[in-house]
């Protein structure tokens, strides 16, 4: 408790990385009796940002800024951006920074984070380090400019074969840059990994075309006339030519303010602190890199954010002890599985080491149990890490089966039946136990937790690295159907199965109606949620007219009609404008048509047109003009592909770099038609300005120099999503081949109404699973899903021209069974910005109503 | 199935759909003056599961062949929004019960009594049918 209840307590946090950012957020949640008042001080510019995720900001500028940021607008935080903390005065309690500004404190914490080192060698002052937002930035435009100005990709070489250093490579090298890596160790992570599981690492980095130097390190750096790097020469004589050099190989922790005033220091260098997290001045705390823990700094955010929490606890009051640095690590780079916990090394006396090695099919895991077997010390696993998730939690507890049964390569399901004990440790990063996940699932906390995002936001768990999101999504299952609530995945009553196994069901079955699918897989007569499901699928799988054969019934209210049901129950018409590219003459067609029919008309957001207030027997005559006039339907009615939206590219656009407009139309007629579990979209960009916004589609297509890189899972809508890189510099064959796989195996596999953004989020192994099911083909899937891609583009066919064909199916849209040509009556409209809108009830019964009917003329206002 | 029992002896009544203001007005106790049998189409007109609207004495009625000679009729008026929308919902069952559910916010209403099941609130009207010489009746209120 505060000594003072009245004058807050002021806490000075030196620095402004993650561990700051967390301890601030901990003291604003958790100081409900406003007791004390922080100020952080950071010399970078940005508001703290999450700088694990880097490497995502060589894929583009991902905004790395750490959540919640409702804590820097609290007026107990205070945040100085830009201003270095220069000295220290422990007498005075005060920090003077750059400015000369000088802030009191009754407690101050380091978290000033760590320095990336460079070795004292010739060139040295050349070399380039990897660990701030604008290192990165720097990379990024000189790896541009470098190729720009060469004519040939950047050579950058990367000195360190840790975390860190095959981020920065991996991230270089999907940006274009030629990469290679120096690693003084004779296999990679050599800190982390045995040999068996390094050497397995190599293999997979060297097949991405990083070039790997092991067992050496640079010896000089030299450079040309204009001082740029040219060659590094290896301690072992070799060479290598190189255009930048970077140095990623540790970090030293930011302790010279500290040494300064005398605090005691670890031998390693960093602030000694001891389980309190204080340092030798009991006033002075600190945490994350720069804390000597044990002897040594650890570069992980999870001691960070465990120091962070533990601070918070003791400066309100509380007595709570950080214990342990959890030195568990997961690898985050695109088609590389590699993560290691507990004694991976198996330094433990007796341990056991039980290993599955396929070299072949780069395959490392082992994991590390006491001499009885029984107790789990500690992991390694490389090309699968599937295991990770799941046993981390469970080091030092005993497992319920042979080892060897949870090791995924040797081709076993993993046992179950392991329920995680309450303190089992489910998100290293933010501390989160298993018993706390169960907690927020059955509403201990509040409101229970039903659902994925939700609980993620409210435990926390799953929010920073995301390697533990499959546990998390695992807990919740059990615990749901622990307490009852159906996680079955049974669509509705009358299906007991998911959408995906209802749909390999149709497939297998090759049944086409309803009454025989509900028949053989569900019972009852189907609702409002199967019955379009199994239109859907029946669609996907066969093409063919949706309204025919009874399948018009299954449709949902849009596709009913084929066409967007509003409010009054008239309808809105958007004819297709492949890439929003549309000639003065068809845009002249569509204002014929909707001012002879009194349509209200809208640009969309996907660049077409939208033309509002169709009644459902107007539809046929509208259509008949457009289609007439070479439109046809947009299926912005259908769970379908709506638009391709597009930039003008380097047809016009003196920045573009590809043909967007023309790749963008060629993907828009490929894929016109082809229905999904929900709504899809793609965008394609000119270049590297993204004014297609792409990145914000299920599928975006960003021009490069080279080609085109695929993002994947974007989604606008209530809960958006950046897409992800899934490959980069595709040629046109190969980046649409990997789109017909992609876009297949969602729409295989997808749960009812998920967009592709949440269905990369629920599927197991997520962006790298879809990466090896659609790159390498690991379910050698790929011939199918191109052949089913193949079968939709040959049977499509416009739905408005085939209903405008056949009279039969112009008869479902009649206005009246009994009365065909009578229109609804009861439309009513009235005029606004110069066009008709429907009339609210209280105009309704004003008789301020204009206009009803299709030519009836708008009495003026 | 909602198999009609009360009104066997009705020979021409085919489906008992319940009668607007049950409560008060039994399906056995339809007063001849006070309502009217009204056709709409034949049974020929209507596909199964897929409603259509027919306008009966300046009213929307929304008819709805399930099975057979199955047939219900309600109001075509959404009673949340009031569009003239729901023959454009889509049929289903609830247990034992046929179901339509509105085209536009999706609520479950049963097409016998109109009950709805997501929201207590909110009530379909309903109107009882018959097929006479293979021609759809609805009754009407006068």
């Amino acid at each position: 408790m505060s000594e003072n209840a009245i004058a807050p307590r002021e806490v000075v946090i030196v620095g402004g990385g993650p561990a700051a950012h967390r301890l601030a957020d901990a003291l604003h949640s958790r100081d409900d009796e406003r007791a004390v008042h922080v100020t952080v001080v950071s010399e970078e510019p940005h508001l703290p940002y999450d700088r694990v995720a880097l490497s995502k900001r060589l894929d583009g500028t991902t905004d790395l800024t750490l959540e919640p940021t409702s804590v820097w607008d609290d007026d107990h935080v205070s945040l100085l951006l830009g201003e270095r903390a220069e000295s220290i005065d422990l007498e005075a309690g005060t920090v003077t920074t750059a400015s000369g500004r000088a802030i009191g404190w009754d407690d101050l914490v380091f978290a000033t984070g760590s320095s990336a080192p460079v070795p004292e060698i010739p060139g040295s002052e050349l070399a380039k380090v990897y660990r701030t937002i604008d290192d990165v930035d720097w990379l990024v435009a000189e790896v541009d400019r470098l190729a720009v100005a060469l004519g040939r990709p950047a050579r950058v070489l990367v000195a360190g074969g840790g975390l860190l250093g095959l981020e920065a490579a991996g991230g270089l090298a999907r940006r274009g840059a030629d990469a290679a890596v120096v690693h003084s160790g004779s296999w990679l992570m050599s800190a982390q990994l045995d040999e068996g599981a390094g050497r397995a690492l190599g293999r997979i980095i060297s097949s991405q075309g990083i070039a790997l130097h092991l067992g050496t390190r640079p010896r000089a750096i030299e450079s040309d006339e204009s001082g740029a790097v040219t060659r590094v020469v290896f301690s072992s004589g070799q060479s290598a030519d190189v255009d930048i050099m970077i140095f990623a190989i540790g970090i030293s922790p930011r302790d010279e303010l500290a040494a300064a005033v005398g605090l005691e220091l670890g031998p390693r260098g960093g602030v000694a602190i001891g389980t309190d997290c204080r340092s030798s001045h009991p006033r002075v705390w600190a945490i994350g890199e720069v804390a000597s823990f044990d002897g040594r700094c650890t570069g992980l955010v999870a001691p960070a954010n465990a120091m962070a929490e533990v601070v918070a606890d003791r400066l309100l009051g509380g007595a709570a002890e950080f214990t342990t640095v959890d030195d568990a690590t997961k690898l985050k780079l695109s088609g590389v599985d590699v993560a290691s916990f507990g004694d991976a090394l198996a330094r433990t006396e007796h341990a056991l080491e039980i290993v599955y090695a396929d070299p072949a099919r780069g395959l490392y895991q082992k994991l590390v149990m006491t001499d009885d077997a029984k107790t789990l010390l500690g992991g390694i696993f490389v090309g699968d890490a599937s295991p990770y998730a799941s046993l981390r939690p469970l080091l030092g507890s005993e497992l319920s089966n042979e080892p060897a049964a949870y090791l995924s390569a040797a081709g076993m399901e993993p046992p179950a039946g392991d329920e995680l004990p309450a303190e089992a440790l489910v998100c290293a990063c933010n501390n989160v136990a298993a018993g706390t996940v169960r907690d927020w699932v059955n509403g201990v906390h509040g409101d229970a937790c039903t659902d994925l995002g939700e609980l993620k936001a409210c435990s926390r768990a799953g929010t920073q690295c995301g390697s533990c999101v499959p546990l998390v999504k695992k807990i919740l299952e059990s615990e749901l159907s622990k307490s009852g609530i159906a996680v079955s995945r049974a669509l509705c009553e009358h299906f007991a199965l998911s959408r995906q196994e209802l749909f390999e069901s149709v497939r297998v079955t090759g049944l086409t109606s309803f009454d025989e699918i509900i028949g053989r897989f569900g019972t009852g007569r189907g609702c409002d949620v199967c019955k379009p499901v199994v239109g859907s699928i029946l669609a996907s799988q066969n093409d063919g007219y949706i309204l025919d054969g009874g399948r018009g019934t299954l449709q949902d209210t849009n596709d009913r009609a084929m066409a967007n049901m509003q409010k009054d129950g008239t309808y809105s018409v958007v004819p297709r404008i492949p890439g929003g590219e549309i000639t003065p003459e068809k845009l002249g067609v569509i204002a014929a048509v909707a001012t002879e029919y009194g349509l209200y008309t809208k640009i969309t957001g996907g660049q077409r047109i939208d033309m509002f207030g169709a009644r459902l027997d107007q539809l046929p005559e509208i259509w008949r003009r457009l289609v007439d006039a070479g439109f046809e339907s947009g299926q912005a009615y259908g769970k379908a592909l709506r638009n391709v939206k597009s930039c003008v590219g380097s047809t016009w656009c003196r920045y573009g770099v590809q043909d967007a407009v023309g790749m963008a139309v060629e993907l828009e007629l490929r894929y016109r038609g082809l229905r999904a579990p929900h709504k899809f979209k793609f965008g394609v960009s000119g270049c590297a300005r993204e004014c297609a916004e792409a990145r914000g589609k299920d599928v975006g297509i960003i021009a490069t120099e080279k080609g085109w890189n695929m993002y994947v899972g974007g989604n606008g809508g209530f809960q958006p999503a950046h897409a992800q890189l899934l490959v980069s510099d595709l040629d046109d064959e190969t980046l649409i081949k990997y789109i017909d796989r992609y876009m297949m195996y969602y729409i295989r596999t997808a749960d009812r109404l998920q967009r592709t953004a949440r269905w990369m989020e629920e599927i197991e192994g997520g962006l790298e699973h879809v990466y090896d099911v659609v790159v390498n083909d690991s379910l050698g899937l790929a011939d199918e899903l191109e052949a089913a891609m193949a079968k939709h583009i040959d049977g499509y066919e416009d739905e408005w021209a085939a209903t405008l064909a056949d009279p039969e199916r112009l008869r479902r849209f009649r206005s009246f069974v009994n009365a065909p040509n009578t229109p609804d009556p009861s439309v009513a409209r009235v005029m606004e910005r110069g066009q008709a809108r429907p009339a609210r009830a209280d105009e309704v019964a004003s008789e301020r109503v204009v206009l009803s009917g299709p030519r009836i003329p708008i009495r003026g206002e | 199935m909602n198999a009609p029992t009360a009104l066997a002896e009705h020979e021409a009544i085919v489906t008992d759909v319940g009668a607007p203001g049950a409560s008060t007005t039994g399906p056995s106790s339809t007063d001849s003056m006070t309502s009217v049998w009204e056709p709409a189409c034949a049974v020929a007109d209507l596909e199964p599961s897929w409603g259509e609207a027919a306008l009966l004495r300046a009213r929307q009625i929304a008819l709805f062949l399930v099975s057979g000679e199955e047939i219900y009729a309600v109001s075509h008026q959404d009673p949340h929004t009031d569009a003239p929308v729901m023959a454009r919902g889509i049929v289903g069952s609830r247990g034992e019960r046929p179901t339509v559910a509105s085209p536009l916010h999706k609520e479950v209403y049963d097409l016998a009594t109109g009950e709805c099941f997501t929201n207590p609130a909110l009530v379909l009207q309903t109107f009882r049918t018959r097929v006479v010489g293979g021609m759809i009746e609805v009754e009407l209120p006068l």
